[in-house]
């Protein structure tokens, strides 16, 4: 998937893959895709919570060897 | 998607090292979500934003030295609430976060800062504890309970830590 901007957040703990994020976002314009990286066992439900509550919208999660990749698209 | 606030205010009470570092996370956090976030430092929650190795300079009496003294100056110098041991556990349990690749609490209020919460101290515990405005850091505002309420009365979430 073609992404604007990845922001890689391997191996920060909560809530740094959150703050990165958003300050990601804050570089894109609207309808641009967010890819973020996340090694944090929490991500998946933090990244979830995020997208609902700041109103973007969630493409896709992908989930390997524990590392989360997910794609949003800025509101 | 309508243009709701969920703005978030927390009570920091405690001067604990853990209860400010769970402060500053869902602080910061609650900034990464979108809305407004207020911290309002009281009693022994100044301590945290106390500035380290910093003597004040204002007049105080007998009671607010010995406050002074006493009381841990800044983010580095304060004690765990639970297993502290004389500062031990306090050195213990920052080792592990470093390890475990955990935000240090000075690092969580420079982000805190960045993310533009808005950090108040309560007038009426400096002048209980005797702390000057000029030994807390700089960049921050200065309130009662009112100012604490009105950003509550606006917010979904209101913590007491």
């Amino acid at each position: 998937m073609k992404a604007d901007l990845t922001v890689d957040a391997k191996g920060l703990s909560c809530p740094m893959p959150l703050v990165r994020a958003k300050k990601g976002m804050d570089q894109l314009n609207s309808g641009d895709v967010l890819e973020l990286i996340s090694t944090d066992p929490g991500s998946k439900n933090d990244f979830k919570a995020w997208v609902q509550t700041a109103g973007h919208e969630l493409i896709d999660i992908y989930e390997a060897d524990g590392v989360y990749t997910i794609y949003v698209k800025k509101k | 998607m309508t243009e709701e606030q969920n703005n978030t205010t927390l009570v920091v009470f405690s001067g604990d090292l853990d209860k400010a570092i769970a402060s500053f996370i869902i602080a910061t956090g609650a900034a990464a979500m979108g809305g407004k976030v207020t911290m309002f430092f009281t009693f022994w929650g100044l301590n945290i934003l106390r500035k380290e190795n910093y003597t004040s300079s204002k007049k105080k009496d007998f009671m607010e030295k010995m406050f002074g003294k006493m009381m841990p100056k800044g983010p580095s110098k304060l004690g765990i609430s639970k297993m502290n041991m004389g500062g031990m556990g306090s050195k213990m349990m920052k080792k592990v976060m470093e390890k475990k690749n955990i935000s240090t609490l000075p690092e969580l209020m420079e982000m805190a800062k960045e993310l533009d919460v808005n950090i108040v101290a309560c007038t009426m515990s400096m002048d209980v504890l005797g702390i000057g405005k000029d030994e807390l850091i700089d960049g921050i505002d200065y309130g009662g309970v009112a100012a604490y309420l009105g950003d509550a009365y606006e917010a979904k979430v209101n913590l007491f830590i």
